[in-house]
């Protein structure tokens, strides 16, 4: 499996998602520049955490419209698996590729720290290695990381099995029913804001990230 | 007797101060998707603010005062612009 790491300007988290898929997973990774991104060349694509063009005007919306995205949307509806973290899932709602908005933290801080998380399904390529139930934990750091959808689409979602992730105990930012993490309908776009590449080595304080990047080397068996 | 008036307050950058967002804004988005006959983006900041007021002027008046008062703009930098929405 060829897996393409996407290099937005204001990307930040891009090295540490590669160090984690080539040195911890051993897979054959790509960073790649937004504007040399061709989709053929690979199985599957993650776009990173960061600040794509600075959030101007809403928070990747920018990165959204880029010419790599179009290739990142021609991956989907080939039913590659597509992971955006954080800012990538900002990206990915901007395109279209997921439905729902992320809008600045009630807190209207930046918050960074560990959360639990309870993983609420597991037919996606990001959490089939997980299993369904699993509590898990994972670092946020964001500030526009308040996913929200009027009740008919979060029942909808919740109806179709597409809310991926949320928090127990509590919600640290105040998002829609405690949703971190969503797919769409086919399961191979994830969409979430903890962070697995930085959940991803027991020095770093947890090693639950690495089933999110696993799951996407089962897809194709699950 | 005071009435309720609607008053949109807009900050944004004197044309003299650079617009980094809204230089990106066309440049990344807006060019980059071809829309070439957009020539300008100026970014700002949008209060809509609820104010009583005796009428229209007298909105305007007390917001303006406000906002110089509160410093809602730097005036070395932006430029304030202040519309009341008309009465029903």
């Amino acid at each position: 499996m060829k897996v393409a790491v996407i290099q937005f300007p204001g990307s930040n988290c891009d090295r540490d998602t590669v160090h984690v898929l080539k040195n911890s997973l051993k897979l054959d990774t790509q960073l790649i520049w937004h504007n040399e991104f061709d989709e053929k060349e690979y199985d599957a694509v993650i776009l990173p955490g960061g600040f794509s063009f600075g959030d101007h005007l809403r928070a990747g919306i920018i990165a959204g419209h880029s010419p790599a995205t179009k290739g990142v949307r021609k991956m989907a509806a080939q039913g590659k698996p597509v992971l955006g973290i954080c800012n990538g899932f900002q990206i990915l709602i901007e395109a279209g590729l997921l439905p729902g908005a992320l809008l600045r933290n009630t807190t209207l801080k930046f918050v960074c720290k560990w959360t639990d998380l309870r993983v609420e399904a597991d037919n996606t390529a990001f959490t089939c290695a997980i299993g369904k139930g699993s509590r898990i934990r994972m670092p946020i750091a964001h500030n526009e990381g308040r996913f929200y959808a009027d009740d008919d689409l979060l029942d909808r979602l919740d109806a179709d099995g597409r809310v991926v992730m949320k928090y127990v105990d509590e919600n640290p930012t105040g998002t829609s029913r405690g949703i971190v993490a969503i797919a769409n309908e086919d399961g191979n776009v994830v969409g979430m804001m903890p962070h697995p590449e930085r959940a991803s080595d027991a020095a770093l304080g947890g090693v639950d990230g690495l089933g999110v990047f696993r799951s996407m080397l089962e897809w194709a068996r699950c | 007797m005071n009435k309720l008036f609607s008053v949109e307050v807009i900050v944004s950058n004197k044309p003299r101060a650079r617009d980094p967002e809204g230089e990106t804004i066309i440049r990344d988005l807006i060019h980059m998707s071809g829309y070439e006959s957009v020539k300008e983006v100026r970014t700002g900041k949008l209060l809509t603010i609820m104010v009583e007021a005796q009428n229209e002027q007298d909105a305007r008046e007390k917001i303006v005062a406000m906002c110089n008062d509160l410093r809602i703009y730097n005036p070395i930098a932006h430029s304030l612009n202040v519309r009341v929405r008309p009465e029903n």
